[in-house]
């Protein structure tokens, strides 16, 4: 099926050609950060993870949302999500291959990376999150690789997949799960260390990844007119606003803990992303209340079923709920698990330009990984006579 | 054809990896010698730290024990918040961040406290490495191995004492060359340090850099000894140690 | 077979290429071990010159571990005698010109290990 990548439009070249420029243009300036050091980040001895950690975890979270096509599909039977599922599965890879690259990005010694395989320490969780996300790649290239094979000679996939595809949607929970234990299980970082991060970051995941997912389907359909079925795409946002009010639901939880108990550590870190400290508001306050506004409004814009089966709107909907999650778990997870630092005092942390460029290759090479596996899936699709809206 | 390539792809694999667990195997070390501890080295079984605040009445007191630590350590003195710091100084509210008192004399206001790994008993920083390249010894000391660490910055993230610096540039454009203690290395860009309770001297019979430099004023010896300086002190007065809710049980006691 | 011309000539190129470290190390003759500077002063080294020849690297791997794990910071060698673990105060207090003795296997075996970024490579070196 690889062979499928050698031919394309003008327009595909023209895309992969301008993703490796841009690939090329920000391994220029890893390079520089690889000679000089972190140092050429915003980040500082108190405020020491920022845009890198922030934006993997984000990602092991696109990565686990597939599971939100994959489990209605095989423990419910919905056939709906069958056309589409394939497109969540490679978004997936794509997204541990970027979550793999924002870590070895952030290492001071990424030659040694292989250091944790080599003494492996299963007292550290960093030693799992590397385990279930290797997994995590191998089980959706299997999976995604057998499918779309049995797909292309117009066959049932082989009985012994669906074990693995079962162990896929178990699994997708335990790699957000386990990545939002880096965070739950540290002492003193008051914003973390909270019994319902696992929750939050799950639903959070499973609102946002689905988002992107149907944002790119819908680019993907002016692109190639392949469409994942209208069907489809309302169920999907049923459960995108589900999760996203759920979601909306758990922050708030955390907030009245904070607030009703009046415990200072716990209200430090939501003071200080809503209101800035000691009367300076930082760049981040900003971005918060612009999350809380994009959150509310696209969740406006879903509830009522008049509005969410609206076409024309649901682009814009599903665009502002993946900015405000990504402003949560993207900017201020890290910002708030930082601020106050241990010595209840702030460090302000601002990603550098370099940090920024770095992080826009990674993005890159995952705009890469998913176009020539998408451009696999839709060719197979093609061939099979899967293309049109059949069924 | 095809069912023939699909053998030789199985036995390529299998020699291959054959192969490589052969030659790893090999390459594991043929050890002739033993070891063991020099005669004249220190030993506890959990040492621990009492530093009495009383004795000294500026910051400028502590300067010496900084001095003698960073100089014996060679430890850079890079300018910004991205900085190397393994003993420093602070104000009580920011060292005691429990204490939540507005009301204290005004040496607490004003005064300043120092600063170092506290060596817990739990430490969370060794919980989160994922490599083993900080580790608890025998005698309760944390320490490192800078050739192991990858650079992570979990630890960072884990200690609640912020004791940790990361190598975020080059540390030796920081150091006087030559450096100041050409018997002991720098460290190299993209590694974490920290205190080490000077378990490089505690080999040698020398007690910590700074415990000498103090004059007395800071005792270092086995906290599991009852006899010990440590455990006089400790019985003798009231003491503090940083954020003791968290469970980790700092080895630095404070006599304030 | 298809295009079985191709094929051929394409293993044969791949093959030729893998190995051209081979070929260019029978070609370039036989190879010469250099001529390492050996301290002046000292007559002995922790173990035989033979044992370091072949094994520095494993025991000053194992030198470590001992010494920053276990608190082990005494090696008694093959022979009974004790020795400081350090490579900073043992080694190079006797091997001080790195240039002369580590640099030379080093560099013709193609090995480049990074000890002086950390530890403070001595300046008997001229």
């Amino acid at each position: 099926m690889v062979e499928r990548l050698l031919t394309g439009s003008k327009r595909y070249y023209m895309w992969l050609g301008f993703l490796c420029l841009l690939i090329l243009a920000s391994f220029c300036v890893y390079w520089t950060q690889l000679t000089e050091g972190l140092g050429v980040t915003g980040m500082n001895r108190d405020v020491s993870w920022g845009l890198y950690i922030s934006q993997f975890t984000y990602f092991v979270g696109v990565a686990a949302s597939a599971v939100m096509l994959v489990l209605p599909a095989y423990f419910h039977h919905y056939k709906k999500f069958k056309r589409m599922i394939i497109f969540g599965e490679f978004m997936a890879i794509a997204a541990v291959v970027m979550c793999a690259l924002f870590i070895v990005v952030d290492l001071g010694q990424p030659q040694r990376a292989m250091n944790v395989m080599l003494h492996p320490t299963p007292n550290s969780v960093m030693f799992y999150d590397m385990i279930v996300l290797i997994g995590y790649l191998c089980l959706n290239l299997v999976i995604g690789w057998v499918t779309l094979e049995a797909e292309r000679l117009d066959m049932d996939p082989p009985k012994w997949i669906k074990f693995f595809i079962y162990l896929s949607v178990i699994w997708a929970f335990s790699i957000h799960t386990v990545t939002a234990f880096l965070y739950a299980g540290i002492p003193g970082r008051h914003y973390w260390l909270t019994a319902i991060m696992a929750a939050r970051f799950l639903s959070s995941a499973f609102c946002s990844g689905p988002a992107i997912l149907l944002l790119l389907m819908f680019v993907l359909k002016r692109l190639t007119g392949f469409n994942p079925g209208e069907e489809a795409v309302k169920t999907l946002t049923k459960i995108i606003t589900y999760a996203m009010c759920i979601n909306v639901f758990f922050y708030c939880l955390e907030l009245f803990t904070a607030f009703y108990s009046n415990i200072p550590g716990h209200m430090e870190p939501l003071i200080f992303l809503f209101a800035g400290h000691g009367g300076h508001v930082a760049w981040v306050t900003y971005w918060m209340w612009a999350a809380v506004i994009l959150a509310f409004a696209s969740l406006a814009m879903l509830i009522p079923p008049s509005l969410r089966d609206n076409m024309k709107l649901l682009p814009y909907a599903l665009g502002m709920l993946v900015l405000a999650s990504w402003i949560d778990k993207g900017l201020g997870l890290l910002v708030g698990g930082f601020t106050p630092n241990m010595f209840e005092a702030v460090t302000p942390y601002v990603p550098t330009f370099r940090e920024i460029m770095v992080a826009l290759g990674v993005y890159a090479i995952g705009a890469l990984v998913l176009s020539l596996l998408w451009k696999i899936a839709l060719d197979v699709k093609k061939g099979s006579g899967h293309f049109g809206e059949g069924e | 054809m095809n069912n023939s390539r699909r053998t030789f792809l199985k036995v390529a694999g299998v020699s291959a990896f054959a192969l490589t667990t052969g030659v790893a195997g090999a390459a594991q070390a043929k050890i002739i010698g033993t070891y063991e501890q020099g005669d004249k080295a220190l030993k506890a079984k959990r040492w621990a730290m009492v530093i009495d605040t009383r004795k000294f009445t500026s910051a400028d007191d502590y300067k010496p024990l900084i001095d003698a630590c960073h100089k014996a350590h060679n430890v850079p003195a890079i300018p910004g918040n991205q900085e190397i710091k393994w003993m420093w100084l602070d104000h009580y509210d920011r060292v005691f961040t429990d204490d939540m008192n507005a009301n204290l004399p005004d040496k607490f206001k004003k005064g300043m406290f120092p600063l170092l790994c506290n060596h817990c008993t739990n430490p969370p920083c060794v919980r989160v490495c994922p490599t083993g390249a900080t580790y608890k010894m025998h005698d309760g000391i944390i320490a490192m191995d800078y050739h192991r660490c990858i650079g992570c910055r979990f630890c960072m993230a884990g200690c609640p004492y912020g004791a940790r610096s990361f190598n975020f540039v080059d540390p030796r454009k920081f150091i006087a060359d030559p450096v100041p203690n050409p018997e002991y290395p720098t460290r190299m860009i993209g590694v974490v340090e920290k205190c080490t309770f000077c378990a490089e001297r505690l080999a040698k019979g020398l007690r910590p850099a700074c415990v000498e430099a103090a004059n007395g004023a800071v005792m270092f010896g086995d906290l599991d000894d009852p006899n010990s300086d440590v455990r006089k002190a400790l019985a003798e007065n009231f003491s503090i140690r940083r954020k003791p809710s968290l469970g980790t049980q700092p080895g630095v006691y404070y006599l304030i | 077979m298809y295009n079985k011309t191709y094929v051929l000539a394409g293993i044969i190129i791949f093959v030729a290429l893998f190995t051209t470290p081979f070929w260019t190390g029978i070609m370039s003759g036989s190879y010469q071990r250099p001529a390492v500077q050996l301290p002046a002063n000292e007559k002995e080294c922790v173990e035989p010159v033979e044992y370091m020849r072949a094994e520095h690297m494993q025991l000053l791997n194992d030198w470590r571990d001992q010494a920053l794990r276990n608190e082990a910071r005494v090696y008694v060698s093959s022979t009974g005698k004790k020795w400081e673990i350090s490579l900073q105060n043992t080694c190079l207090k006797c091997h001080n010109n790195t240039t002369e003795f580590c640099d030379k296997c080093h560099i013709s075996n193609s090995v480049y290990p990074y000890c002086w970024t950390c530890h403070i490579e001595p300046k008997g070196k001229k």
